[in-house]
C-alpha cells in the first residue's frame, strides 16, 4: 500500500552559475536567472510503500512522518533564500531537480530497510512544473 | 533517473463523427460530442521527460528549450483551432482525445532529435486532460 503526505514550504532562489555570463544564464534558466531572486510555494508529496501494521492498522504513523518532513525539509527551507541559507545550494544550482535530489538525500536515511520504503517524492515548483524522484535504481 | 513534468494549456474545438457510421450511429456512439456544430475544451497537456541531472546545469534538460519546442511544434498548431478542419492529422480522422494524445506524442517525437540532439533525456510520457474529469496518457 502507498501512503502520501503533502507539505508546503515557500522559498526564494536564483538559478544561475557564476562562471557564465548574464546572457548565458538567461538563455539556460530563463527568468529564473534573475540575480535578485524570486520565490515559489513549493509543494512536496512524499510517498511511502508498506503493509499496514496488524495492530495499528497503519503503514506508518502519519504524525511521525509529518514531524520528519518538518524537521528535514520544512524547517530548514521554509521562508529561506535557498542559495544563501540552505547548503548545498551555495554551490549547487537550486533547480527543482536538484532540490528534489537534496530532499531525497535528507529523507532516505529516515526510512531504514526494516520499515516502510520511501517510494517516491514529487516536488511541485508551481502547478505547472513538478519533478518525481524514486532514487537511483538498485540503491534501495 | 529523475522525471520532470511540465504542464501546458490550449483551447480547441472538435466534433466526434466517424465517417463509417450513419448519422444515427454517430449520435448513439458519441452522444453530445457528435453535435454537428462542434464544441470545445480547455485542454491541459502534461509532458514528462526522464533522464539524469546534468551536473553543470542542474537540469534534466533546458526548460526554455522544451517550452519553445512545445510552443512552436504543438501549441501553435492546436490552440484556438478547429481540430477537424484545421489540423491536417485529423483530415478524415476522429479527433478523440485518445487520437489527439497520439498526434501530440508524434509531434514531440518528430521535433525531439533536432531540439535535443545530444541529450540523454527522453520523452517519458504525454498526458492530455480533455476536462478535469477525464484524461488520457501515453507512457513511453
Amino acid at each position: 500500500m502507498f501512503i502520501t503526505r503533502r507539505v508546503e514550504f515557500s522559498a526564494s532562489h536564483v538559478c544561475s552559475r557564476p562562471e557564465l555570463s548574464a546572457g548565458e544564464n538567461a538563455a539556460i534558466y530563463g527568468p529564473a536567472a534573475n540575480p535578485h531572486g524570486h520565490g515559489h510555494n513549493y509543494v512536496l508529496e512524499v510517498t511511502l510503500e508498506g503493509e499496514p501494521d496488524p495492530e495499528t492498522g497503519m503503514v506508518f504513523d502519519l504524525k511521525r512522518l509529518k514531524d520528519i518532513l518538518n524537521r528535514e525539509v520544512v524547517e530548514p527551507m521554509d521562508h529561506r533564500f535557498l542559495n544563501y541559507e540552505v547548503p548545498p545550494f551555495d554551490r549547487l544550482v537550486p533547480t527543482p531537480e536538484n532540490i528534489a535530489g537534496e530532499i531525497w538525500r535528507r529523507l532516505r536515511p529516515q526510512f531504514p530497510l526494516e520499515g516502510p520504503r520511501l517510494s517516491n517524492i514529487r516536488l511541485y515548483e508551481t502547478d505547472d512544473l513538478f519533478v518525481d524522484y524514486s532514487g537511483v535504481e538498485g540503491s534501495q | 533517473m529523475m522525471r520532470i513534468t511540465r504542464r501546458y494549456r490550449f483551447c480547441a474545438s472538435h466534433r466526434l463523427n466517424a465517417a463509417a457510421l450513419t448519422a444515427a450511429g454517430n449520435r448513439e456512439l458519441y452522444g453530445k460530442c457528435n453535435n454537428p456544430h462542434g464544441h470545445g475544451h480547455n485542454y491541459v497537456l502534461e509532458v514528462a521527460v526522464a533522464g539524469p541531472i546534468n551536473a553543470q546545469t542542474g537540469q534534466i534538460l533546458s526548460l526554455a528549450s522544451l517550452d519553445g519546442m512545445i510552443r512552436a511544434r504543438v501549441l501553435d498548431s492546436l490552440d484556438h483551432k478547429n481540430l477537424n478542419e484545421q489540423v491536417p492529422a485529423f483530415a478524415g480522422g476522429v479527433p478523440t482525445t485518445e487520437n489527439l494524445a497520439g498526434v501530440i506524442r508524434r509531434m514531440i517525437a518528430a521535433a525531439w532529435p533536432t531540439v535535443f540532439p545530444d541529450s540523454p533525456a527522453a520523452l517519458a510520457g504525454v498526458r492530455l486532460l480533455e476536462t478535469k474529469n477525464n484524461f488520457f496518457e501515453i507512457r513511453s
